[in-house]
């Protein structure tokens, strides 16, 4: 895991402040969130305390500091998609799989998160699976896919 | 490859005279794909075509030519048409327009592509031709532009979108593109380009309607050693998607924007602030650019004009307040987006304290129409202060949405009825939304409004960068309102009280509207009601002393909805009830006596054991207990529940 965060920082110039994010971001992009040990390396790099970064991270909804799900969920709530029932789909989600936007579930499989516009305007609500787009769900579709997803998961 | 390149730079690029010559056009046309031997199918391949599934589509498409006609090329295009007729295909046979295809999704492709090479065109799926000059005519078949959705736009900005490869460079230099760029560096000096921009009359198409050539011109006169052009494609209201359909339609043209706003304002460095999930357009920006600088258009000695421009991309880490110039500043230097108390103006003092632009990606989309076009044709479009043209995201309710472009001086309302259709199966309209989470409501007595900076801002409706809601009658507006106070709630910054607090407390109160309490005493009530007293002068409060731009519109879709919906907020406060049947909350449920067979399955699911009875016997509700969630009706399968 350390070699990672190595090639990554290896990259950027030390002490600027202004690569401080898409450092982050790649960091977040290769190993999915950010442990503690890459913030305090970050933070060395940088020349920022841990408290500094961490204050930073956590303002922006995009850093998360636990591992996410093997199946990572995105649901959109837009306009759009609000429109067209987002709000059903969002509690039924919660209810089958009892988890709130950002969690992953304890065995490590399922997490989600809720986004504002994805570009399905037309065949809202949509949500990805994996980066895969599935227009136009219904929140009576939702227990079959969950179940479908485990299987494969496990099964796999 | 590289003798075009050689070409395109030296013929086309680098040619003193306005007009082509006859030769040089010829092989331009043929970039242009005009003069083909082959047949040309092109697909559109947007992220709202990727949804409705145009990648099995290629993939189909593809697996055909290479059995059947292996001349035939494919090229990836950018959406330009109706959402709903995604994934749209359009096939150009040698010398003959352009025909158009709807909703061709992977199997339709066999029967399609048989009967166009077969001379049988299925004119079910067809949507029109497109005339091109000098092409063969289809006979009866109706022209794509006649349709109601087209023929009442004006594409100026979108005039591209659609039409290319917006993964070629060569393309977009044989439509004209570059050429203005080129002009303006190799001819005139900063002041000339910024004062063409100021003589057209351009205004920042972000809402604001700052004119542009002024803001440029602010920058140029700050002494300073360096300077820096950002553009903001962080559009982040939701349910906005014009920025995004742009990009992915036409990055070229925005790189050639920048890099000329760039050049006027004489900054070295620009940087485009990006939506993090837009990632399809991301890579189409990235591609455009890296493009050009293989053709020597950005980078060191531009074309030896001794003019140094690099863009980057920043991808945005995730706060819808970084739309927020200042608040974008911060994000960019590597801190919490916050905003900062103006002025200082970034035109002055902005990015590491140096001179900064901000221009939205519509604003930049125009600057090459301008320079090319010169400021007198900008000035024929659209009203004497607002010239130009506007382009809108139509979301929600209407028959058509989609990304469109309308003459300034339009109004609102023939927006609604002629280019989105009027409104999804007959309903009724009931409002239309501009400006996303923080815009307000329009009803049939201000829809008559023309789309123009100054009316508008007179009137207090906010223009916003392109949001466009069609809401119908079935949606509640009470609900609606409190999902934009929860997402402004969940972006406030914090940094001022106004607007962190504000925003709780008015959710919190709107969600006591929208919901049933659990035991309706007097205590409860009496809080409610007070609650309900305090909404209006909270909202005022925020939007008089809120910091940045976020607090102080946070309360208009509110107040917006409050002057002009206050019967159904007063239905939901005194009566309890909401006319749309949206509010879970505040649903009664009863059971038809006629239609329960008495099969337990509501009763062995209500949460709160409301429901009573005896099996095969119909069941009844005990209203008391009833919290509306809604279960029940959800699990009947003889719908024998009813609601109230």
């Amino acid at each position: 895991m350390s070699i990672d965060i190595d090639l990554i920082i290896k990259k950027y110039k030390p002490g600027r402040r202004e690569e401080l994010i898409p450092l982050l971001q790649e960091i977040q992009d290769e190993n999915g969130h950010l442990s503690e040990e890459s913030i305090i390396r970050v933070g060395s790099f940088v020349g920022l305390s841990t408290t500094k970064i961490y204050g930073l991270a956590t303002f922006y909804d995009q850093f998360k500091f636990i591992p996410s799900g093997k199946v990572r969920i995105k649901i959109c709530n837009g306009t759009s998609c609000f429109l067209n029932g987002s709000q059903a789909v969002l509690n039924k989600f919660r209810e089958e799989t009892g988890l709130a936007a950002g969690q992953t579930s304890r065995d490590g499989i399922l997490s989600y998160e809720i986004v504002t516009c994805m570009g399905g305007c037309n065949n809202g609500p949509v949500i990805t699976i994996n980066g895969e787009y599935n227009p136009a769900i219904k929140p009576e579709q939702l227990p079959d896919l969950i179940k479908k997803l485990k299987f494969i998961i496990e099964n796999d | 490859m590289e003798d075009l390149k050689k070409f395109l730079i030296d013929k086309v690029l680098m040619l003193e005279s306005d007009t082509l010559p006859p030769e040089t056009e010829k092989v331009l046309r043929k970039v242009r794909r005009e003069k083909s031997d082959n047949a040309v199918i092109f697909i559109s391949s947007g992220t709202s075509s990727l949804i409705a599934g145009s990648e099995k589509t290629r993939a189909a498409i593809k697996t055909y030519i290479d059995e059947n006609e292996r001349g035939a090329e494919l090229v990836n295009v950018g959406c330009n048409s109706p959402l709903s007729f995604e994934p749209l295909v359009c096939i150009q046979l040698p010398g003959k327009n352009r025909l158009y295809f709807r909703n061709i999704t992977e199997e339709k492709v066999e029967p399609l592509l048989n009967g166009i090479f077969h001379n049988d065109i299925n004119k079910d799926d067809l949507a029109g031709q497109h005339g091109t000059k000098g092409f063969e005519l289809w006979q009866g078949i109706p022209f794509i532009d006649d349709l109601p959705f087209f023929a009442n736009q004006k594409r100026v900005v979108l005039s591209n979108c659609g039409c290319y490869d917006p993964e070629s460079i060569e393309e977009y230099i044989a439509r004209g593109g570059y050429r203005a760029f080129v002009k303006a560096i190799r001819h005139y000096t900063y002041e000339e380009v910024c004062n063409i921009i100021e003589k057209s009359g351009l205004r920042g198409r972000s809402g604001g309607g700052y004119p542009t050539g002024l803001k440029w011109k602010q920058a140029l006169n700050a002494s300073a050693a360096s300077r820096y052009l950002i553009c903001n494609a962080k559009e982040s209201d939701p349910g906005a998607f014009t920025d995004r359909t742009i990009l992915e339609s036409d990055p070229h043209r925005l790189v050639e924007g920048i890099a000329t706003a760039s050049y006027a304002i004489g900054a070295s460095s620009a940087i485009v602030f990006f939506r993090k999930e837009s990632q399809y357009a991301l890579n189409r920006l990235q591609k455009a650019i890296d493009k050009a600088r293989e053709y020597g258009l950005l980078g060191h000695n531009i074309l030896s004009s001794g003019y140094n421009l690099d863009i980057i991309i920043r991808k945005e880490p995730g706060a819808f307040v970084c739309g927020e110039e200042t608040a974008l500043l911060s994000t960019l230097e590597g801190k919490r987006g916050m905003p900062q108390l103006k002025p200082p103006y970034p035109t002055t003092s902005g990015l590491f304290s140096k001179p900064t632009v901000i221009n939205n990606v519509e604003t930049l989309m125009n600057v090459p129409l301008i320079m090319e076009n010169g400021p007198e044709w900008f000035r024929t479009m659209g009203t004497e202060n607002s010239p130009g043209t506007k382009v809108f995201a139509i979301a929600g309710k209407g028959r058509f949405s989609g990304v469109v472009e309308v003459e300034m001086g339009t109004t609102i309302k023939s927006i609604v009825d002629n280019i989105a259709d009027g409104i999804k199966d007959g309903k009724d309209l009931k409002a239309v939304q501009l400006g996303g989470a923080s815009g307000s409501f329009l009803t049939s007595g201000n829809l008559e409004v023309p789309v123009d900076y100054d009316v508008m801002a007179e009137k207090g409706i906010p223009m916003g960068a392109g949001g466009f809601v069609i809401i119908d009658e079935n949606t509640c507006i009470v609900d609606l309102v409190r999902y934009f106070m929860e997402f402004i709630r969940n972006e406030s910054c914090g940094k001022c009280i106004p607007c962190r607090e504000g925003t709780g407390r008015m959710l919190e109160i709107l969600d006591s509207v929208i919901k049933k309490p659990i035991s309706e005493d007097s205590g409860t009530t009496l809080e409610r009601f007070k609650g309900v007293m305090q909404l209006e002068t909270i909202a005022s409060v925020m939007k008089d002393t809120s910091l940045c731009g976020l607090g102080q519109t946070a309360p208009n879709p509110f107040l917006s909805a409050l002057e002009n919906f206050r019967e159904e907020f007063e239905e939901h406060i005194f009566d309890r009830k909401c006319r749309a049947n949206v509010c879970r909350g505040l649903r009664t449920f009863s059971i038809d006596v006629d239609k329960c067979t008495g099969c337990t399955a509501c009763a062995s699911k209500c949460p709160v054991n409301a429901i009573y009875g005896t099996r095969l016997q119909p069941f009844f509700i005990v209203e008391d207990k009833c919290t509306g969630c809604g279960i029940c009706y959800d699990i009947c399968k003889f719908s024998a529940i009813k609601v109230r």
